[in-house]
This record gives C-alpha cells, structure tokens and sequence, in this order.
C-alpha cells in the first residue's frame, strides 16, 4: 500500500481557477438575460433575507439528443396512470438510468447585493443617497441550536429520542422485539437560541395599487414585477427595509403583500383614498426624521370626477411629497385604455420628488424602473 | 493537503478488505486517500481525477458541489476511480461508521472494475493518461490562447457523445478498410469467380444466374469502397479526427475528448449493475461483519439515504441492488428455467424451492458478464416490477407535467431498456464525407420514433461546421416527418426528404 500523496494538491487550487471561469460566464450570461428575466418575471424566486435564488439556465452545451416529446421515463412509487410526477425537483443526483428527463434549471444564489449591482449596471441607475446615516442595530434571538440543558418545553422530541435509542443499543438493553426506548436524564436535548444583531429598518416603501374592476391580471403582474426589481435596488442601499400594502378602490384597506397582488374587488375608484391612508400611516408610524420614505402607486389612471384629483393633488403636495424620498406614479393599461390621472398629475403637481411613469405592457417594466429610480433619490 | 491515512483507518481498511476477499470479491489494490471537504468536492468536479486540463465545466461541477455541501444539501458518500491500482477518497469529517460503509462500498467497485467485461478495455493507467492529457493542453493554452482553446473544448464536448459505444467489443472494420489489404492489387479478382470446367458442363457448373450474382456483388463492393465512408461510421469524432481539416493541435484535443469519452463509457453502461453490486456488498459486510453496536442507527440511516427513492425518481443503487438480491434468491431457489416460466399456478410459485443454492455463484456470473442493457433484459420479471412499483412516465404537452402513462411490465421494461441503449443518445452516423462530391458532410440520425431536440440540434450542426469547414448535413426527423437539416456556415435551411 503507498503512503503517499498521489493526488499532490499545490496551495493554489487549480479548480478555483476553473470556477472562477465559470463564474465569469455565468455572470457574463446573467448580464445578458437579466433584461429578459426582469420582463417575463422569472428571476423571483423564493427570498431570503439576504439572497434571492434565483434559477438560471445551466450552461448546458448542445448535443444531438431526444427531446422530451415521446420520450419514456421510468419511475417508481405510488399513482395511477395519468397521475402527474413532480419534475421541479428533478436537477441534480445520479445520471443515468432513472434520470428525469433533463430538467435545466439550476438555482444561482445571488445575494441582493449582487442583484441590485446587476440591474444598477444594466440600467445606469445613479446609487441612492439616504437621507442621514443612521443606522440602528438591535439584537435579536432565534432558535437555531441544540442543547443538553434547558426548560422541558423547549425539549426536541427527536433528538432525545435518538440519544436514548443510541444509548440503549450500545448498551445493549434494546430489545428490537420490545421496541421501547426510555430516555434518562442524559439524553434530553433541548432546543437553544442564540443573539444575532438586527439591522432595524430606516426605510420603508409604500406601495399603493388600485384593485378596481378594471385592473386585471395582466395588469397585477406587471406591479408585482416592477415593485420586485424596485424593492431590490432600494434594499441594496439600506440595511433594512420595512413594506407596507395599501390597496384601494373606492375605499382603501391597508393589506399583507400576498393579499396585495392577489385581491380583486368590483368597486370604482378612488385614489384621494390611499393617499389619505398612506398619509396616515407615516403620520403615524415613520417620522421623516429618521425614516427614507418611499412611495410607489400604480393604477390604471382611471379615477371618479366629482373633484378628487383636486383631493388627490392637495394631498400630495401638503402631506405626501414633504415628507418622503420618492413619490412614483406608474400607469398601467388596462383593458379599458389608459386613464387621465397620468396627465392630470403631470399639470397640477410639480414637484422634483414626484416621478410619473407609464408601462404599457412588459416590455415597459425596465423603462419604467429607470424612471423612477434613475434620479438617485 | 491530503492525509495519510490514521493508524485506526489503516486497520479498518485491512479489517475490511479482509472481509471482502473472504467473501470472493477480487480487486486491484485499492489506496485511499484522506481529504477535507473542499478536496474532495475538487476531486468530485474533476471525475475523480485530480489531474484534468483547465475547463470552466469542471468549475461549474464544483461550484454546485460546494455549495450543495455548505448547504447540508448532499455530500459526496464515496468516489473511486477505475484504475490499477484502484484510488478512494474519503471525507476527513466523517465518522468512522461512514468510513466503514465507503471502504465497504469501494471494495465492490474495485471488485466490478476489474472483472465486469466492460471494463476489460479501458486503460487501467487512467490517472497517468488524464494527467498527459492535461499537460498538453496547458500547452495549447499557452501557445493558442485561453479562449480558443476553451471555444475548440465546447466545440469538441456537444460532439462528444457521437462515439460508437460498441466498439471497444466488436471489430468494426474489416482488413481492408484499415489499409491491412491492398485494394488495387493485381492479383484482386474484378471478374465473377467462373469454376474450371469442361465446355459441356459449363452452364452446369457456372450457371449463369451465379455468374450475374457474383457480378453484381463484386459492382456493389466496389460502389462500396468507393463512397466514403464506406459503411455509416458512427464513431463521428473518429471520422472527424480522420479526415476533418483542421490543425493539429485541435486534432490532438479531438482525439482527447474521444478518449475520455470511450474511457467512461462503460460506466455509463453498467451504471445500474455497477452501483448495485457495491451497494449489496456495502450492506453485506456491514450487516454481517464490519457493524459494531451502537453504530447501528447511524448506518442504517446512511445506508438508507444511500438507496433512498425520492417520489417518481429511480434510484439505480436501489434498483441495481434490488435485482442483484432478486436473482440471488431465484437462483437459489431454483426459481428460473423453463419448468419456472410455465408454471402458472401462484401457490406453487410462491413457494417454489428447489433448493439450488446456486445464488451466490449467479450473482458472481452476472456481475462479470452482463452490462445494463443484458442485466435488465435478462432480469427483470413482472413480478420485480410489481414489488418495487415500478411504472412510465410521459411528457404530456398539453398539461406541460410530466405523468404516469404506464404500469405494464413489457412498457417499463422497454421504456427502461430504451433509455440504457446506446446510453440513452441518439444513433447518429456519418453517412457520407464528400456529398455530391462537393466535400459536404451528411450526418444521419437512424429513427427510433424519438426527435432529436431541434434547437441543440442546430447548434451542433454549427460546431460540426466549425470543424469540418464545408457544409453540414444532418438528416432526422422532423415533427415525425423526414427532413434533412442544413448548415453551410451562415444559414439554416430544413428540407423534407424522401425515405432512405
């Protein structure tokens, strides 16, 4: 038997060199697609605190092979025929026999950082400047160890199962035919926490949607794309970041993000209802001083006469725009055309931390981000 | 840095490789290595080896690897490379109860390495080979510049599964066409074989309906030798590193590419039978020797993530180790042979012992002999199928999901047997090196009721190009209807054409 080395690893690893390469065109390739991504909303994915995952082609390179049309699979388990297989989670494991067929998605883990740098470079968007620079830090526990010791409430089933069962057939008083495990007071595991410092929010973004009638899917979609890509290129620039919903038809509710892009009510419109209700919410919770401010509505321009633009312009001007970083109107189309609220704004309020935008259709969404962030506030 | 290994792994290796020669696996020395995590992921990108030459796509393997592992995802549970001798690596970390179950693991590839006939071709010297090739194309690197170089390698990997899988088991060739024969020798006969006899009895002896058929056939041989190649040749990159103009150097990393590509190719065909035969040794010396008490629960929790099957997924160590055991216990209870097949009879079947004990010996014979493709033709029974719920699954456009589409035994054992021929690739030949005499190079895909996937197809048809220089051709199948897809270096063209 040889004693030595035969894989002779030398301090600088040749595989660093290799990923570094791969890393270079992935990146080269991120760059590329994020435009495409950023448009047909495939970059979200699930999102941590700190890293959006987000599934990017593999670089696969071309071969002559079967497409997945009439090929056959084998598999094995439960299900009568026709039952559906799940095919997300078919990346990855041995190749081969049994293999999926191939599934391309790979996950990159991005930190927000990272992302926001790439969109920030795509579209030549200014960094933000807070307004002050404090930054509070308090501490916070989670649950995240193991413990011998502590209170029986906190006590993990499972692992002081496991101890005693460990225990027990070490010692040889497990009887497979009598399967009882009894802890003693050594195998108790209890779980613990640990202080983790937390940032605490100094910005929060406001985001304002109309849900009337007139407001369809298509037209949630691009809010919920825009308001992702803006939400990320302003986290990039704060340690924290609060959110709040807030949608309206004739009447405004504050609401939790899943219920903001999913809610659809019948009712008209009108928009003096969130700026009061957004209004109300800094007044009561965000003092300016030590808030940014941020505050994004999208609606499809449609609103009631009977002079609630003038409420609306009112609103803005005395309460709204004083106290914010940002005001941004974006328009979407509906079904039903485009509405006045866009131009009337435009006329009756000028203001440098107001920005309009309008997004017609997808392919707007990018066009629209710049304008709303392109002025570095 | 890689260790040495501890005193206490040192006798563990012994304690086992003890265990394994005691039950007659039979292997090439093995050594093990030591490694921390980050090593071993290295490794693990590299194959194995950890000498390759520089590519991003072993940077990417790795990339995945390492973050698989820092995320508690997956870690790599053994890696053995088939050379003589046999090189292990295990993780620094691990406990000594996984060291036990790798080494034991190992033990069976090293023992399937050296007797399955698959493998009785490739070079058992691998790790000197791969480290030469990496040597030279450093050099390319160095002399022709990092992205050429790199632009040639992905060129050379979306042709590399065009190779002839068989080769290595069959004599392709014939003399002749390997130059051992000299075709326009004197001697060679051009006119039909005529017998010496006397006048009277010449339309008797060479009638002439032979006379015509020896003719034609001596015409059909010489058509023949005359088209080039003179059968389809589906060793495509062989007939690219033949006869493509390009420069040396790019020649050499044709033939690079081919040779790892015939390297690993029988472990693409034992796959099944390769991971099935160390998972049943692994449990075999565990269970019934290696296995100290209290480390009982940890190995049984290894050992079943090791065979685990993850909803709808096949699991080749499991599959592979299942049937193993299955014709153990048929073998040992005589339950095969003619008087087996026709007894319909499920009570008699059901206890059916004839007491053989011939298992052990069958398994011995199987894992030398056979390959996935014989393994699961030959072994795999309806009853198989129904314990292990086996089934088929189809891609259905409309729901965009992949679903069951079948539990019959004569589906999924056709379906399986599909995906394992040919490792699963298409059947593409070259067809013809000098179409319409033009130098136009005709690859041809043989239909099996599958399309190719048309957009990689299309890039394939413009690396081809790259290399050969003239126009590509590649006849296939489009939406069930034959076509022949053109390339001849600026545009795309698709065609019908007629049935060959």
């Amino acid at each position: 038997m040889s004693g030595e080395s035969f894989s002779g690893f030398s301090s600088i690893r040749r595989i660093e060199r290799d990923r570094k390469r791969f890393d270079a065109i992935i990146r080269g390739r991120i760059k590329k697609e994020l435009r495409k991504h950023i448009t047909r909303g495939e970059l979200i994915g699930k999102r941590g605190r700190e890293i959006v995952s987000i599934p990017i082609p593999q670089i696969e390179l071309p071969q002559l092979k079967y497409g997945r049309k009439r090929l056959v699979g084998v598999g094995q388990g439960e299900g009568a025929e026709g039952t559906p297989i799940g095919v997300g989670e078919a990346e990855g494991g041995a190749r081969g026999a049994g293999d999926q067929p191939a599934h391309h998605l790979r996950e990159v883990e991005i930190s927000i950082q990272e992302l926001a740098e790439f969109l920030g470079e795509e579209l030549e968007l200014p960094r933000i400047e807070p307004r002050g620079n404090r930054t509070l830090k308090s501490r916070r526990s989670r649950y995240k160890t193991i413990r011998s010791t502590g209170p029986e409430t906190l006590r993990s089933f499972r692992r002081t199962y496991r101890e005693a069962l460990k225990r027990q057939i070490a010692s040889g008083s497990y009887d497979y035919r009598r399967p009882m495990v009894s802890p003693v007071r050594e195998d108790m595991r209890y779980r613990s926490w640990k202080e983790e410092p937390e940032p605490v929010a100094n910005a929060v973004i406001i985001y304002m949607m109309d849900v009337s009638g007139s407001m369809g899917h298509e037209q949630k979609e691009i809010v919920r794309i825009e308001s992702f890509w803006i939400d990320t290129w302003i986290r990039a620039h704060y340690h924290g970041i609060a959110n709040r919903y807030i949608v309206h038809d004739a009447v405004a509710h504050e609401v939790d993000r899943e219920t903001f892009y999913t809610t659809r009510e019948a009712g008209g419109t009108r928009i003096s209802s969130a700026y009061e209700m957004a209004a109300k919410v800094i007044a009561g919770e965000y003092d300016p001083e030590e808030w940014n401010i941020y505050c994004f509505h999208f609606s499809d321009g449609d609103n009631w006469g009977g002079g609630d633009d003038e409420k609306c312009f009112e609103l803005l001007i005395e309460r709204l725009l004083p106290t914010v970083n940002l005001f941004g109107y974006g328009q979407v189309e509906s079904r039903y055309g485009s509405g006045h609220f866009f131009e009337a704004l435009g006329e009756h309020v000028e203001d440098e931390r107001l920005v309009l935008s309008q997004i017609p259709d997808h392919e707007a969404i990018l066009d629209s981000i710049k304008d709303f962030l392109g002025k570095g506030r | 840095m890689p260790q040495q290994l501890t005193l206490q792994l040192k006798d563990l290796q012994n304690e086992i490789e003890g265990y394994a020669r005691g039950y007659g696996l039979d292997f090439f020395d093995v050594v093990f290595e030591v490694l921390d995590w980050e090593e071993i992921n290295e490794v693990a990108a590299y194959g194995g080896y950890p000498a390759r030459y520089p590519y991003w796509r072993f940077g990417m393997e790795y990339y995945a690897l390492s973050r698989g592992y820092a995320y508690g995802l997956q870690k790599i549970y053994e890696m053995v490379i088939n050379n003589d001798p046999c090189y292990a690596y295990l993780l620094a970390a691990n406990p000594i109860v996984d060291q036990k179950l790798v080494m034991a693991h190992v033990y069976g590839h090293a023992d399937f390495f050296k007797n399955n006939y698959s493998f009785a071709h490739t070079n058992r010297r691998m790790v000197d080979e791969m480290a030469n090739h990496a040597a030279r194309i450093r050099r390319y690197v160095e002399a022709y510049g990092e992205d050429e170089v790199e632009r040639f390698l992905d060129i050379c990997i979306s042709l590399e599964n065009l190779i002839d899988y068989n080769a290595p088991y069959i004599r392709r060739r014939r003399r002749e066409e390997a130059g051992e024969i000299d075709r326009d020798h004197p001697a060679r006969r051009r006119q039909p074989r005529r017998l010496a006899a006397k006048e009277y009895m010449e339309e008797y002896i060479n009638p002439q309906e032979a006379l015509e058929a020896d003719a034609q056939r001596l015409q059909e041989e010489r058509e023949q030798e005359e088209r080039f190649p003179p059968r389809p040749e589906k060793d495509v990159l062989l007939f690219l590193l033949e006869h493509a103009p390009i420069p040396n150097w790019q020649r050499d990393i044709v033939g690079i590419v081919r040779e790892e590509a015939y390297y690993f190719a029988p472990q693409g065909r034992t796959k099944i039978m390769n991971e099935g035969w160390a998972s049943y040794w692994h449990s075999k010396i565990m269970t019934e020797r290696a296995l100290a008490d209290p480390e009982l629960i940890d190995y049984a929790d290894h050992h079943s993530g090791t065979v685990a099957t993850q909803p709808g997924r096949l699991n080749p160590y499991k599959l592979g180790l299942e049937l193993y055991r299955d014709i153990e216990v048929r073998w040992d209870k005589g339950r095969h042979g003619p008087e087996w097949e026709a007894c319909n009879d499920y009570e008699v079947r059901k206890n059916w012992d004839t007491g053989a004990g011939e298992g052990r010996e069958k398994i011995f014979q199987v894992r030398a002999l056979y390959h996935d493709v014989t393994f699961i033709d030959e072994f795999l029974t309806p009853e198989f199928c129904h314990r292990h719920k086996l089934f088929t699954y189809e891609y259905n456009e409309s729901t965009n999901e992949y679903q069951i589409s079948s539990r019959s035994f004569e589906e999924i054992k056709r379906g399986l047997l599909f995906q394992l021929t040919n490792l699963g690739q298409p059947w593409v030949y070259v067809r013809d090196g000098n179409h319409m005499n033009r130098g136009e190079l005709v690859l041809w895909h043989r239909y099996e009721g599958v399309p190719l996937r048309l957009d990689y197809a299309r890039e394939v048809l413009e690396n081809l190009q790259t290399i050969w220089k003239r126009p590509v051709h590649l006849e296939t199948y489009d939406d069930d209807r034959p076509a022949v897809m053109s390339y001849d270096g600026s545009e795309h063209t698709t065609q019908e054409r007629s049935e060959e």
